[in-house]
């Protein structure tokens, strides 16, 4: 069994006096992603610079493709492709320049031209890359960290500042990498596209992990959390809150909205309360819980 | 799961070293080449000196021997602006971009990337001062190449020299600081380097203040006078490429 790409454990990261990150461990298993998510300051950017090797950490460890990011900086680098959050790119060197470059430096490069293509810069080819768009550079970026046909790739918030367009379009040759078996680890402040995206979400909050799991195990966790049912009006929802032990209103007559975490049994009791009131109940709708809600519930404190 | 043929599958490596280097090379010389100010500052403010102060009375030298003056100073000149001045400015503002730090992350790596501009700097130095090696011919100028190794080798010294306190004062401040702070050191080391006019007579002291005077100093006795450098500068330039270069790598900056 090989070593997983990336094997962070307590890692602590302090500039100064600040801590920026307080001891985090996560792990991306080959061939998947993984979205670190998080509000700006939440630690994300300085847990990447430790996975690359920019910095060592001031506590803890961390193992990617098996080797010290630090100490073996110049083996691994071949092996990794990284996308900084901005710059990184001569202003004066075209992008066919630059990714020609970079592929120069690969053993075994992708094609260029087919590359500028997939991330729809082709016709940038001869423009220089402060003329480009922050969107264009970005996928430049993008093009420079996967040219040398990685395993793994860092991508510091990857669809910061592109449009509609281009994000789906980053979010496809993303799924392609893991399609092909390359690992990924990103970051993101963007709630659809952890969701969307990533195999495993770690969220952090403030230096720390505040919860991690898949997509669907974060939402689940957090179950049903509105139950709305059409009947007869004028029931009593304080008799009906005091059951489900949750917050019922009539919205409009005969609109009722029962909210709070909901199991299964509340939802049970709830409808057996309609049932013995003898309502008739012509309508049922539950709304789950969705990523956003949870991240929001967690980083509050910080948020603001 | 995963399928054999992707595109992106992997298939990780490093290009053979060199050719990862020449790459580098050239892409730094390509980019110098396109950047005007730079251009200028290597070769237009060195030929106006050469002509301006070899061929007319314009300055007050010690000497009847114009070119013979003036044109080893303008090859040391040339020397500085290049390797200090033009590296200073273009390694601050990589560093800004991130351009260091992203090439450092590259499998280009860092050792590969200071050895790459290293090279690149001599290329130039070495194509500066033979265009203008050959302008002051031209005009009128007759070497002594007897001492010709020793010419070349202080100007390796102070290259050297040049290239640590780029370098250092790249990482110490910031871009624009960087700039005023290296276009400054050129205009008064120009003005007191003894170039176009006599540098101020501060003995073999001066030689340890200003590495241009003692570069200059040390080109004219070579090549003009045929006779040996100085040991003093020598000793000057080698304790400045020393200390230069001691400092950079302790101070280097990638970001």
């Amino acid at each position: 069994m090989r070593e997983a790409a990336v094997e962070v454990k307590d890692v602590v990261v302090r500039y100064g006096g600040v801590v920026a990150v307080d001891g985090v461990s996560l792990t991306v298993p080959r061939g998947s992603i993984l979205a670190l998510l998080g509000n700006n300051g939440a630690g994300k950017t300085s847990l990447l610079q430790v996975c690359e090797g920019f910095r060592g950490p001031d506590a803890g460890s961390a193992r990617v493709l098996g080797l010290d990011p630090v100490a073996d900086h110049d083996e691994l680098m071949p092996r990794l492709g990284i996308m900084l959050q901005s710059g990184g790119v001569y202003p004066w060197a075209t992008a066919g320049e630059i990714l020609r470059l970079f592929a120069s430096f690969a053993a075994n490069p992708l094609d260029t031209d087919m590359l500028l293509d997939r991330l729809g810069l082709r016709k940038f080819a001869k423009t220089t890359f402060r003329r480009l768009s922050g969107g264009e550079q970005q996928r430049l970026s993008l093009a420079l960290a996967l040219v040398g046909r990685p395993e793994l790739v860092f991508l510091d918030e990857p669809t910061a500042g592109m449009d509609v367009g281009a994000r789906q379009t980053t979010w496809e040759l993303v799924e392609n990498l893991r399609a092909d078996g390359v690992s990924v680890l990103l970051t993101t402040h963007l709630l659809d596209e952890a969701e969307s995206l990533a195999d495993h979400v770690v969220i952090m909050d403030a230096g720390v992990v505040a919860a991690t799991g898949t997509p669907a195990e974060l939402t689940a966790a957090a179950g049903i959390d509105l139950l709305r049912v059409r009947a007869d009006p004028g029931l009593a929802v304080a008799e009906l809150a005091a059951r489900v032990g949750a917050k019922v209103t009539e919205s409009t007559p005969g609109e009722y909205e029962i909210a709070g975490a909901l199991d299964t049994a509340a939802i049970a009791a709830a409808l057996g309360w309609f049932a013995a009131e003898g309502a008739q109940v012509t309508a049922v709708d539950t709304r789950r819980r969705t990523l956003e809600d949870v991240y929001l519930a967690l980083t509050a404190g910080a948020a603001r | 799961m995963s399928s054999s043929a992707g595109t992106f599958t992997p298939a990780p490596g490093r290009a053979p070293m060199r050719t990862v280097l020449l790459r580098q090379i050239r892409m730094e010389l390509v980019l110098t080449a396109r950047r005007g100010e730079a251009v200028v500052l290597a070769m237009g403010v060195p030929l106006l000196v050469l002509l301006g102060a070899g061929l007319t009375r314009a300055t007050n030298l010690p000497t009847d021997d114009r070119l013979g003056y003036v044109v080893p100073g303008v090859l040391a000149l040339t020397v500085m602006s290049t390797a200090f001045t033009g590296q200073a400015i273009t390694t601050g503002y990589e560093r800004g971009y991130g351009v260091l730090k992203r090439l450092g992350a590259s499998p280009l790596t860092r050792p590969g990337l200071l050895l790459a501009k290293t090279v690149a700097i001599l290329c130039l130095v070495g194509l500066q001062l033979v265009a203008l090696a050959v302008v002051g011919v031209i005009a009128g100028w007759r070497p002594e190449l007897a001492q010709l190794p020793a010419a070349l080798a202080v100007t390796v010294l102070a290259t050297a020299a040049y290239c640590g306190l780029a370098l250092l004062i790249a990482s110490v401040l910031r871009p624009e600081t960087t700039t005023a702070a290296a276009t400054l050191i050129y205009v008064l080391m120009l003005a007191a380097g003894g170039i176009m006019f006599a540098a101020p007579d501060l003995g073999a002291a001066g030689h340890f203040l200003l590495p241009l005077a003692a570069h200059a100093e040390a080109l004219r006795a070579a090549l003009t006078d045929g006779a040996a450098v100085p040991a003093s500068a020598w000793l000057s330039l080698t304790v400045w490429a020393a200390a230069s270069l001691t400092a950079a790598v302790r101070w280097f900056r990638w970001e």
